[in-house]
């Protein structure tokens, strides 16, 4: 596992690695260590910034807390931190269909698998509340839509990438959506305002088309 | 209770305090004046605590009738402030009486204005503050005509007696700004990095609370490929496909696909926030 530190400012370090699973453990590791003087660690699918208050944690002391701290080998589904959410789903998405044949699978079969296996929040970023989701257990690659649509209506659950996510706002995306949800997972009344906070595990489960 | 009745808010008038650190792993970008430093000054004219909520108001066309009386202070920008009528000098308290009308003018150095009052801008916070995110869409909406905004509880501090030579108007020439390494300085061309430094440079049209994007020679990348988005910082310089760079501000996204060049230093991220259209900037080494 490699770590390297690249300057971001004068109260932040980017930290670069190999892979999104490495980001992965070493976010468990350090999110888990307490460290006094962490404002916050924002992961990526590469990175994660790790911004201190240098009064109580010097950027050179966060370095080395950085390059120094163990991580065990990271496993997709298995984040750390806070506990598991289950998110009901209608799999009636326009663009389910379109999406499991061109995945080579039936409709069916994309729906019982992304339903029964174990997701991870990776990291956030695109808007308010939304989480990049990842799971060992995920074989595809969904390639995004050519013409992104203006209006995605919240709580419609998407595939891109490697990622699973679910829409927690009205936006603009160019994710394929098979499914929707009532579940609120943005709330700024909420805290935290967010459902899928890095780290946590999250479920879809399949309730009869509404 | 004292309120400021917005008879005419100017092509922008947001409420904005110190912002909401910490939630950019939510997605939530700091947001908050983007002159904090005249924040900080105007609610320290006034004899609030430092992060009470203000109008940033972008270069001016606005004006407010007072009901009741209050203290208040212009900063930032530097433009005809009356109230009136009669003129009102800049970075300084003055005491409004019932009914009586502030406009601010045009501004001529600098380009958002903070209107401080005594008791700060009282509207309900929204995770933590009372900053509006013009990105995220966060916070309160911008003021509009006829608005009637609540003025909050005198704080305990009196109104303090300052020197007025602490006032120290925005430039009107050029500007320098100092800059910090990027974390992606190496993806670019020994030629990029020295024209970042060497170049005059100039603030584009394309400039609001997200991001400032600046005119001068396209910044060349020796690696080229996709960058994984990756989170940002305030003042981090990002330059796109075209090799423009923008400097990106409180209301950015809070993960960005371009590679950083550079990151403008904190202590000069207020002096960007006051940049003119057309004005010229040039970089240096922090």
């Amino acid at each position: 596992m490699s770590r390297r530190l690249l300057p971001s400012g004068d109260s932040a370090l980017l930290v670069e690695c190999d892979s999104l699973d490495e980001v992965l453990a070493l976010h468990d590791a350090l999110a888990a260590s307490d460290q006094p003087g962490v404002v916050e660690l924002v992961p990526a699918a590469r990175t994660i910034l790790v911004a201190v208050d240098p009064a109580t944690l010097p950027l050179e002391s966060a370095a080395t807390w950085v390059r120094r701290i163990p991580a065990e080998p990271a496993v997709r589904s298995a984040g750390r931190s806070a506990d598991g959410v289950t998110i009901r789903v209608t799999y009636d998405g326009p663009d389910l269909r379109a999406t499991a044949s061109l995945l080579g699978v039936t409709a069916d079969a994309l729906v019982e698998l992304h339903s029964s296996i174990e997701w991870r929040v990776a990291f956030g970023g695109f808007a308010p509340g939304f989480g990049y989701l990842v799971s060992d257990d995920w074989p595809f690659e969904v390639p995004r839509l050519d013409a992104p649509r203006t209006r995605v209506p919240a709580g419609s659950v998407a595939l891109a990438g490697a990622f699973g996510g679910v829409y927690p706002r009205q936006s603009p995306g160019g994710w394929r959506l098979i499914g929707r949800t009532g579940a609120e997972l943005w709330n700024p009344e909420s805290q935290p305002p967010a459902v899928l906070v890095p780290g946590r595990r999250v479920r879809f489960e399949a309730v009869g088309a509404g | 209770m004292t309120r400021l009745r917005v008879e005419q808010p100017g092509p922008l008038a947001l409420v904005e305090d110190l912002g909401r650190p910490g939630l950019a792993h939510l997605g939530v970008a700091g947001s908050g004046a983007l002159d904090r430093g005249a924040l900080r000054l105007a609610n320290r004219l006034v004899g609030n605590p430092d992060g009470l909520a203000a109008l940033e108001l972008l270069v001016g066309g606005f004006r407010a009738r007072f009901d009741g009386e209050a203290w208040f202070a212009v900063t930032g920008a530097w433009g005809p402030v009356t109230l009136d009528g009669r003129p009102v000098a800049p970075y300084t308290a003055a005491r409004a009486t019932d009914g009586s009308v502030l406009e601010l003018g045009m501004a001529e150095r600098g380009i958002r204005y903070m209107l401080g009052v005594r008791g700060g801008i009282e509207v309900p916070p929204v995770l933590g503050s009372r900053s509006r995110d013009t990105l995220a869409a966060i916070g309160p909406d911008a003021v509009e005509a006829g608005q009637v905004l609540a003025i909050g509880p005198e704080p305990a501090a009196s109104v303090p007696l300052l020197d007025q030579e602490a006032a120290f108007p925005p430039p009107d020439g050029p500007v320098t700004i100092a800059l910090l390494p990027g974390p992606r300085a190496e993806w670019f061309t020994d030629a990029a990095l020295a024209a970042l430094f060497d170049s005059p440079w100039r603030l584009s049209e394309q400039a609001d609370r997200i991001g400032a994007r600046l005119v001068g020679p396209p910044l060349e990348r020796r690696v080229q490929g996709e960058l994984a988005s990756e989170a940002t910082v305030p003042g981090s310089i990002q330059v796109a496909g075209g090799g423009a760079p923008t400097v990106l501000l409180a209301d950015r996204p809070v993960t960005g696909g371009y590679p950083v060049i550079a990151i403008v230093a904190p202590g000069s991220l207020d002096a960007v926030a006051q940049l003119r259209p057309g004005q010229e900037l040039r970089f240096r080494h922090a």
